[in-house]
């Protein structure tokens, strides 16, 4: 098929978020940009560009990392600050990058990559086997739900396409998960980013892997937000009633279906109030819907005039998860100031804001040797099991049930920064 | 009414779900912005935003009003297309001009022709202050540049309206952070995730009307520099430049000074969704005259409060 044909049209599967992560210089860089040049997602000029600055600084081949590394500091410095986000499309899918950076400082943005990924791509040099990094983000990777991980083998080239570093590597690597808990969605791929073996093109160096290439692990995972079969979760954005003439008694509750899916007739309850009454009707602008599925921006009319606003929480009757006014939680503190118990903060669930109280640090989790270790106080990039108080209930999943509804964020309200993310056990 | 059929579970299309994300954006602007504005230039970006509004808020009113902050050198068909577009909507529509910031002394420029489009930037803040706007919507895409691709959905500027991409609040699963203190602002961006193909993707689908002079139309231009560049009074010839007149569109419609046309014959929308597909020049390289004179020029220029 033409290019022009199979990429004009839109893509059928869908679209999938994926995160790379792995060591400094394990060459993350250069994978997406060997993945974008081999799926002619780069454009001639921008190529020219980085062809240029690559002379510039007197190196023999295009440095591919050259593509994501966006920011002044970066380039002055040659390291990976904050996420970048990239996008390629191959006509059957389209897909969001987000390039994590491998510094043990920038945990907070590995596990902001993460928690919008459905996919990730652990790079493992080679030469160096499984490291403390490499454990450290298959945890984070593990501890943010991402369902599927490609352990990534690169720079086969420098260890002359070995099959035996390769399976000695996936040994280690598979030891380890076990430890974590981790057993099934994990693949192996051996490759060269720098020469382009197994990333988009099998290449002619690595004929004894009969397995996929990363790209058609990349194809064959399971689509975005696949939450159709949980119970349904309909946070409330925003109330539309316009109050006109026209549409005088419009009462349309508008948000995100979240996850499970909803249809007309449904018997719902508003959360935290507990009250009950059914879908009238579902629509998309001006279009009503039979059914409204996980990942659908929708408005819902209720066929009772009940007590609803932004915050409140729509779920199926007889599924409703009990609201409390305390919170066990895994955190990632991602500020810089540090946090001890008793601290105060804004905490916000889907649309729901409360006032929250750091009540009690149980341990926070030595990445290193990813053991528990005593919690005093929490510094940027700790992970840590607390307990929250809130002054108001909300209607919490465990964040192992549902990634959307089980997850929450602290806000400092003196700074308004965003503090902390939160999981919910 | 028709029942319109639902796409079976997990199979979103990648349009369904990016204007799903989007319209989810616009509605936590409306939850935790007191007073926010979209940003409507009668381009194709902020041309998609409207759709994703009409889809966000109908059948009531947008939660805002529309804003164009003009620099004076825009296409008059752009700016006809914007004004009926926003009566059509019948939607408030708030211009403020960089013309009125040079008579006031607020933008000097450095000579008569030089671009407007970096002093832009001051009759945005002055705009935002006069508004008290703690949110402004707007159409740029991470596809676009290196410094777009680092910035969060919804990013924070301090009260001098300026970015600092150092310390950016971290953006977690979709729980997003619009509060700000007095004097500050977010600016946000649903379109975020969308290239320019998704861009004209969705507007073949959504049979969106865009101002005339995206599609093929002749016009004399003179060729400098590797790009077309139109000739019109503010842009006119110089000395020893041969006029050509040659079938082109535009893919960007910012500023006259600054904005090139490409050698083009598509003037179906699904010409131009073909010919995206299969370019081989970014939206940028191919029509801005103002990018390139660093790799950083964008990253600068948001950090003094630019879009």
């Amino acid at each position: 098929m033409l290019a022009a044909e199979r990429l004009s049209a839109p893509a059928a599967d869908g679209l999938l978020r994926f995160l790379t992560c792995g060591s400094v210089d394990d060459g993350k860089s250069t994978l997406i940009g060997r993945l974008l040049l081999d799926t002619r997602s780069i454009l001639a000029d921008a190529l020219h560009a980085i062809e240029r600055t690559s002379r510039r600084r007197g190196l023999e081949a295009v440095d591919l990392s050259l593509l994501t590394d966006g920011l002044q500091a970066e380039r002055e410095q040659g390291i990976t600050i904050d996420v970048a986000h990239r996008y390629f499309s191959t006509g059957t899918r389209k897909y969001i990058i987000a390039d994590a950076p491998g510094h043990e400082q920038y945990t907070r943005n590995m596990v902001t990559a993460a928690s919008t990924a459905d996919l990730a791509v652990i790079l493992v040099d080679a030469r160096k086997g499984v490291l403390t990094q490499t454990r450290r983000h298959s945890y984070l990777a593990h501890l943010v739900g991402i369902p599927h991980l490609v352990v990534a083998v690169n720079k086969m080239d420098l260890v002359g396409y070995s099959p035996d570093v390769f399976e000695r590597i996936r040994a280690d690597y598979l030891a380890f998960a076990a430890k974590l808990g981790i057993r099934d969605g994990v693949h192996f791929v051996p490759l060269s980013a720098l020469a382009g073996d197994m990333v988009v093109e099998r290449g002619a160096n690595l004929p004894w892997y009969q397995g996929p290439t990363l790209l058609e692990l990349l194809e064959e995972a399971p689509p975005a937000r696949d939450a159709s079969q949980g119970r349904f979760r309909f946070p409330v954005q925003w109330v539309c009633r316009p109050q006109t003439l026209e549409h005088h008694d419009f009462r349309g509750y508008t948000g995100r279906v979240e996850s499970g899916e909803v249809r007309p007739g449904d018997a719902v309850q508003v959360l935290p109030s507990g009250q009950t009454t059914r879908v009238k009707q579902l629509l998309l602008h001006d279009a009503p819907l039979a059914r409204a599925c996980a990942g659908q921006s929708v408005t819902i009319l209720l066929e009772d005039a009940v007590d609803v606003s932004r915050g409140d929480l729509l779920v199926r009757a007889g599924e409703a998860p009990e609201p409390t006014r305390k919170l066990d939680a895994t955190l990632c503190w991602l500020s810089e100031r540090p946090a001890q118990a008793g601290r105060r903060v804004l905490l916000r669930h889907g649309t729901r804001e409360v006032r929250a109280t750091l009540a009690e640090l149980a341990y926070r989790v030595d990445l290193a040797e990813l053991a528990e270790a005593p919690a005093a106080a929490l510094g940027m990039n700790d992970i840590a099991r607390v307990s929250l108080r809130l002054a108001q209930p909300v209607a919490a999943d465990r964040y192992a049930d549902s990634r959307a509804t089980g997850a929450f964020i602290l806000i400092d309200e003196a700074t308004n920064d965003t503090v902390a993310a939160g999981m919910i056990l | 009414m028709a029942v319109v059929p639902t796409y079976p579970a997990s199979t979103l299309s990648h349009l369904d779900w990016l204007e799903a994300e989007a319209i989810h954006v616009l509605r936590e602007v409306a939850g935790q912005c007191a007073s926010p504005a979209l940003l409507f230039s009668g381009g194709k970006d902020s041309i998609c935003l409207l759709r994703l509004a009409e889809k966000a808020f109908r059948p009531g009113r947008f939660p805002f009003p529309l804003l164009h902050i003009d620099t004076g050198h825009n296409y008059p068909e752009v700016l006809a297309f914007r004004d009926r577009r926003a009566a059509e909507l019948r939607e408030r529509l708030v211009v403020r001009s960089v013309e009125d910031s040079i008579r006031a002394g607020r933008v000097v420029l450095k000579h008569p022709q030089e671009s407007r489009n970096k002093h832009q930037s001051v009759t945005l803040l002055d705009a935002i202050a006069e508004l008290e706007l703690d949110a402004c919507i707007g159409g740029a895409r991470r596809d676009e540049e290196k410094a777009r691709a680092k910035e969060r959905v919804f990013s924070f500027r301090d009260e001098f309206g300026g970015w600092d991409p150092k310390n950016q609040r971290p953006e977690l699963w979709s729980l997003y952070n619009a509060r700000v203190h007095k004097g500050e602002n977010v600016r946000v961006f649903p379109i975020s995730n969308w290239t320019e193909l998704d861009v004209w993707q969705y507007i073949a689908r959504e049979r969106l009307e865009i101002p005339s002079i995206y599609f093929a139309h002749r016009r004399p231009v003179v060729r400098r520099a590797g790009a077309l560049v139109p000739v019109t009074p503010l842009t006119p010839a110089r000395p020893g430049e041969a006029v050509e007149e040659v079938s082109v569109r535009f893919r960007t419609v910012g500023d006259i000074t600054c904005t090139a046309p490409v050698e083009s014959t598509a003037d179906t929308l699904a010409e131009i969704v073909a010919e995206t597909a299969t370019t081989t020049i970014t939206e940028r390289g191919a029509t801005r005259l103002d990018d390139q004179t660093s790799d950083a020029s964008m990253e600068q220029r948001k950090k003094e409060g630019y879009f």
